[in-house]
């Protein structure tokens, strides 16, 4: 969690345009040749938003050291957003509604990061809770957000974007894809400059931070609102590239556990971290029950799943915190220093020393 | 609400305030680990969960309850050495946010095993008192709440005579006061943290018959940390008397806020309403009730 970490991170063996453009060419030209309409809709749909909700989360507790409980309330506040301001203001572009939910996920990221003007640690991460309880409840028992649907459920609106339609698990990945991977470059952007640089001094050291001159107080409702804005977005994608059709209790603690894991195994601090655990996360249970069936065969039904899958993840989060505290963005690196040291016989990296 | 009922709010009251010993036996566990290693440990819902699993399964496998219990307190004893051993020790020193969050992991590791191991159905309890409410001065009481006040107030004062007049409470004290001191006069922080975590398996115990009772044994029993944690806010981390005065109050909010204020906004705030209390009060005095002064909070 030290400066040397992000450093050694940013010192790839390509320049950052090299990556992006790779990463481009697999995910818009491979990818697509590749899958089936089972792996865009159980795989990688869910991967997405859970990445995207994982770089938000990341800003927050990752650079800003500020442990939220209640990433799923802002990711329902983001769906439930988009769904009304598209069904309630004719002729709203979707991009726009889409925009406006991220900004009203925003909005309720400064109120609950109010009380970081008094708490840390322990009593802030409580306070997200609050959040949390307060969203679910408030979407379930007002059935206005959800069109006066007796269970709460929403169901997901077309998605077209400047006439272009994106429908059909293909055109969903391609949505959920762009706007992963607008937001992921500029959160890679934030986290390297002043303001990211700012992040990550409140996190270290508040007192230090603030006799340097960085504003603390601002600084955390920036990093509380940049990552709700975030995660709300996610949970657009959640909801209306992954789900269909979701109710509010889909955003559950659970979901919100679940984003923290991604963000505690992937490793905290880094973006690729969150897309390594969130990866993990989503691939996990898929193998399990594969491995499962195979070794137990009928006996290994949904509920042992659920209890071993429970039980797995739960171990996985102790031993990465015992023996890999930065995580499988660690682990990608030291392999791929390696791995690269032993092709070139270069004198390898340096180790992470975090 | 236009006419306002005395009897009726005493009796909203009352039944807040039992409600709120019910949580507060769920804070102490909390407390008591908090207090001596500096660790908040979110399990200790998992830990009630796994220790009613196993004390119905025992019983409903034909063993005598005395025998059940003890058992049952054998198993805590063990998953408290063991917690300490793999969990714990390896993460020494590290900052607290991490402690916490490996105790997230382990609360998914007993929450899945107790379930793997005992199934997911739900048990019934019964302990043997019947819940029958009684009236005194127009005011209904229920029995079984009164029990589960005694039983409290019997362990608030175990735990206090082990704290303040045995040898293993004073070590308690010392390694709550000060680690580094207690590790320089000779205490061995491994065995203590073990001892706290077996008494925090005795107190999950414990919760956990009474829980069980009230809501049947199953999953949702891991849940009442949930209710703990505004307790907790409220009364500090690291304060017994914190735990029972926080766990009246916020029961007593609760219930009044929920008769009197619910109905407003179409009921069910019950969720919510205990943390925006516990922390409009902590916006007011950071340190919590109870809570030293030292705790950075602020």
């Amino acid at each position: 969690m030290t400066n040397a970490y992000d450093a050694q991170q940013s010192r790839g063996l390509l320049p950052a345009w090299g990556y992006l453009l790779g990463i481009g060419v697999v995910a818009y030209g491979i990818v697509p040749l590749l899958a089936s309409d089972y792996v865009y809709d159980a795989i990688l749909a869910p991967f997405l938003a859970l990445s995207l909700a994982a770089v938000g989360l990341n800003l927050l507790t990752g650079y800003a050291g500020q442990v939220s409980l209640g990433s799923a309330a802002f990711m329902a506040v983001g769906a439930f957003a988009a769904y009304n301001f598209n069904l309630r203001i004719d002729g709203l572009p979707f991009i726009l509604s889409v925009l406006f939910a991220g900004l009203t996920a925003a909005g309720f990221g400064v109120v609950f990061g109010l009380p970081s003007l008094r708490l840390k640690g322990f009593y802030l991460a409580l306070s997200t809770l609050a959040a949390q309880f307060f969203v679910e409840w408030a979407l379930t028992k007002f059935d206005w957000f959800s069109n006066y649907n007796s269970s709460g459920v929403i169901d997901a609106p077309p998605i077209v974007i400047f006439g272009v339609p994106f429908s059909g698990p293909s055109g969903r990945y391609y949505f959920a894809l762009t706007v992963v991977l607008l937001l992921s470059a500029f959160a890679a952007r934030l986290v390297n400059t002043q303001t990211g640089r700012n992040f990550i001094a409140v996190r270290d050291n508040e007192t230090a931070a603030r006799i340097i001159g960085v504003p603390v107080f601002k600084t955390k409702l920036l990093a509380a609102a940049v990552s709700s804005f975030i995660i709300g977005i996610a949970g657009i994608l959640w909801a209306f590239a992954y789900l269909r059709t979701v109710e509010p209790h889909g955003f559950n603690l659970d979901r919100s556990f679940e984003i923290l894991f991604i963000i505690i195994i992937g490793g905290l601090a880094t973006l690729r971290g969150a897309f390594l655990g969130a990866a993990l996360i989503v691939v996990l249970p898929l193998v399990l029950s594969r491995i499962g069936t195979l070794l137990l065969g009928g006996y290994f039904n949904s509920g042992v799943l659920d209890m071993s899958q429970r039980i797995l993840i739960g171990a996985l989060i102790i031993v990465f915190l015992i023996v890999e505290p930065d995580g499988l963005a660690a682990l990608w690196i030291r392999a791929r220093n390696r791995f690269f040291g032993a092709l070139t016989s270069r004198r390898p990296a340096r180790e992470v020393t975090a | 609400m236009t006419n306002f009922d005395p009897a009726f709010f005493v009796e909203v009251l009352v039944g807040g305030l039992l409600s709120g010993v019910m949580y507060a036996l769920v804070a102490i566990g909390f407390v008591l680990v908090y207090k001596t290693s500096g660790v908040f440990n979110f399990a200790q819902g998992a830990m009630l969960l796994f220790a009613a699993l196993t004390f119905v399964s025992l019983v409903e496998k034909g063993v005598p309850f005395a025998l059940a219990f003890l058992v049952t307190l054998a198993v805590m004893a063990l998953l408290g050495i063991a917690i300490e051993r793999t969990v714990l020790r390896p993460l020494v020193n590290k900052p607290p946010i991490t402690l916490f969050m490996a105790t997230l992991g382990l609360a998914y590791v007993l929450e899945g095993s107790a379930q793997l191991l005992w199934g997911t159905q739900v048990h019934g309890l019964e302990l043997g008192i019947d819940d029958k409410p009684f009236i005194i001065h127009g005011v209904l009481i229920s029995s079984f709440d009164l029990f589960a006040a005694a039983v409290a107030a019997g362990m608030v004062a175990l735990l206090a005579f082990v704290f303040q007049r045995t040898r293993i409470g004073l070590a308690f004290r010392a390694v709550a006061d000060d680690q580094f001191a207690a590790l320089a006069v000779g205490l061995r922080l491994p065995v203590i943290w073990s001892a706290v975590w077996i008494a925090a398996g005795f107190v999950a115990l414990i919760a956990g018959l009474l829980w069980g009772a009230r809501l049947g044994v199953q999953f949702s029993l891991s849940l009442v940390v949930l209710k703990a944690l505004p307790v907790l806010v409220l009364g500090g981390f690291d304060s017994i008397p914190g735990a029972i005065v926080g766990g009246l109050l916020i029961g007593a909010t609760e219930k009044l806020a929920e008769v009197y204020l619910g109905g407003y906004v179409g009921g069910g705030i019950e969720s919510w309403c205990a943390y925006v209390f516990a922390l409009g009060v902590l916006l007011i005095r950071p340190q919590g009730l109870f809570g030293q002064r030292l705790v950075e909070r602020a």
